[in-house]
């Protein structure tokens, strides 16, 4: 009987094409915007991923890793005076002003990286070498930099000059990293001419990136670093979610995001509850000559569900997979940003399984209830 | 095993209108034999379809007795009523009731897999049925691409095709016009009536009468005569 009970869905075009594009519908804007939100998200935590070290200091006030309170250079050797710190460098990070040649001006987020040991450095590079970054007036560009450039007549290539708050910088590398949350390109440069080509200031250190010996844990190290006054330790992926729920508690993304999504459950609930409810509707006389002829109520709600659950597995299908080629499509040029990670798909489908059950549920109640007698009628 | 396929008793039935009961049934009292064909009429309310209801198990009565080839079907559980039916009955409606997202051998081969009769056998026995009603070249028409005379061989089709050993029959020939009347009725009569079955008919169409073995008048809830002949319900 489940055979009948596909080829009356799939023979019913109207209805069959109509639940499809609902829940088609409903998973493409779900899977879409919570894939978009997830993207602003991971662009929220690019420093992090781009520097990538195991711990992070910074001041005991810091919320998340897009906000710099400076702390003194000496905080870098109170950091490695702790048992169990294997290593420890720091790390400039700010927003400075670039000016280009036809005297335009980029903001650009400059970071600076320990001279020595260049820890946090970019590693997908595009052109030149990440060691000529010790060069004088050294910088490295990444891709956000390059198009921004282009966009403003400036070609971007090896040797090309610009100023960095009236300072000379030229390019000797370019690389490709994770695009940061305002969309500001990334300089790189070491900390010392970091320092220079920022605003001169008190303190200027934004962080201090730590790593642990042999045997000692990143959090047990992030533990005992917490312990020295004024400073605060975090472990990579621990300031990674701290900084993804920041943005969740003190921001109206998800608010605008999750609306998107409500309304995107409401819609394939409206027209996949409406039409299923409408199919079992018009089904009814035929499912009670079934009843009469025999069909028992297991039989009907294994029909009923099955019809619920095919329309909704095939609309999930084209909803996640225009989904994935919208995500595919505009991940080349990373606007608008998108990351979609296993659980949005889940998510949907555990959405799409009880819009689904609920339309079946719908359709089943009216079964149930359904005296084979009527067929008489 | 008697020859008695149907004994209905002093049977009630009753639905509830608004405070009160109407009762659709006042102690009807019936009995088919195999190889016969019973026609049950009377005027529209008098219980007719109520009593074919009863029969059929797909309403339960409240008193009387009610015996299906020697099944006491007051005294069976509703899933073993559903099972009998399944096996036992083959329906013929008045709107023919043909599934219309399925073909005439799809619809015709419904009661089998019912009885769990794979789909392809199934099918394969539902056309064998259709080519024996004239339909062998309809086997893949849907019912919008029948005339009402083809809907019906489909149904009739549909109700031997599991070879139940009771046919109920309502209003057969009331969505057709008098001549696919009369070969609905000839049909049912040549290829549906085997000394092993019993097929009941309810109707009020005076044309077809001459077609029942016997005839069971209904008034008011109550079978109130019984004709050997036909002709002489005609009469009466």
């Amino acid at each position: 009987m489940l055979a009948i009970a596909l080829k009356m869905l799939f023979r019913d075009r109207a209805k069959y094409a109509m639940l499809v594009c609902g829940l088609a519908f409903c998973s493409l804007l779900m899977c879409q915007q919570i894939s978009v939100f997830c993207g602003i998200m991971m662009w929220t935590t690019s420093t992090v991923r781009n520097i990538g070290a195991p711990v992070w200091v910074v001041d005991a006030k810091v919320e998340q890793a897009n906000e710099v309170i400076p702390m003194r250079q000496i905080e870098v050797e109170r950091v490695r005076s702790v048992h169990g710190v294997a290593w420890a460098v720091p790390l400039y990070i700010g927003i400075e002003q670039a000016r280009l040649n036809d005297g335009s001006f980029q903001n650009v987020q400059l970071t600076g990286l320990d001279t020595g040991t260049l820890t946090g450095r970019p590693m997908d590079m595009v052109a030149g070498r990440i060691e000529d970054l010790r060069l004088p007036n050294a910088v490295v560009v990444d891709q956000v930099a390059v198009e921004k450039f282009r966009r403003k007549g400036i070609a971007i290539k090896l040797g090309t000059t610009f100023e960095i708050n009236d300072k000379e910088a030229r390019v000797v590398g370019i690389c490709h990293v994770a695009r940061s949350f305002l969309g500001q390109p990334y300089i790189y440069t070491t900390f010392d001419r970091a320092l220079e080509y920022a605003k001169p200031s008190r303190k200027q250190l934004s962080y201090v990136l730590a790593g642990p010996v042999p045997g000692v844990s990143n959090e047990e190290l992030a533990a005992r670093i917490s312990k020295l006054p004024g400073l605060r330790a975090i472990t990579k992926d621990n300031l990674f979610w701290t900084t993804i729920w920041w943005y969740i508690k003190n921001t109206g993304i998800p608010i605008s995001f999750g609306t998107v999504v409500l309304l995107g459950i409401i819609v394939g609930i409206a027209i996949a509850g409406q039409t299923f409810y409408l199919f079992v509707h018009d089904n009814l006389r035929y499912l009670a000559a079934l009843k009469a002829m025999g069909a028992r109520m297991h039989t009907l709600a294994a029909m009923v569900l099955l019809q619920a659950f095919s329309v909704g597995f095939i609309g999930y299908g084209i909803g996640v997979g225009l989904a994935s080629w919208f995500g595919n499509s505009v991940l080349a040029k990373e606007q608008p940003p998108f990351f979609m990670p296993w659980q949005v798909p889940a998510f949907v489908a555990i959405v799409l399984i009880l819009i689904c059950g609920f339309s079946a549920l719908i359709g089943l109640i009216k079964v149930a209830r359904l005296e084979p007698a009527v067929v008489f009628r | 095993m008697s020859n008695l396929a149907i004994n209905v008793a002093d049977v009630v039935k009753s639905f509830p209108s608004g405070d009160t009961r109407t009762f659709a049934l006042k102690g009807a009292t019936l009995n088919a034999r195999f190889g016969e064909l019973m026609m049950i009429v009377g005027p529209s309310g008098c219980g007719k379809t109520t009593l074919l209801s009863v029969i059929c198990g797909t309403l339960q009565c409240e008193e009387g007795m009610l015996s299906i080839f020697d099944h006491d079907l007051r005294k069976m559980k509703d899933w073993e009523i559903t099972k009998f039916r399944c096996v036992n009955v083959g329906f013929i409606f008045q709107q023919f009731n043909l599934i219309p997202t399925l073909t005439a051998v799809e619809n015709a081969s419904i009661p089998l897999i019912l009885n769990g009769v794979p789909t392809n056998k199934a099918e394969r026995r539902a056309g064998e049925v259709l080519a024996e009603v004239g339909l062998g070249d309809k086997l893949h028409s849907y019912p919008s691409q029948l005339s009402g005379g083809q809907l019906q061989r489909v149904a009739i089709s549909r109700a031997l095709v599991h070879e139940p050993r009771l046919i109920i029959c309502d209003e057969p020939t009331a969505s057709l016009d008098a001549a696919a009347g009369q070969k609905t009725l000839d049909l049912l009569k040549s290829s549906a009536l085997q000394p092993d079955r019993c097929v009941i008919v309810v109707t009020h169409d005076n044309r077809i009468y001459h077609f029942a073995d016997r005839i069971a008048e209904m008034e008011d809830g109550r079978v109130i005569g019984i004709y050997d002949d036909p002709k002489d319900y005609h009469h009466a």
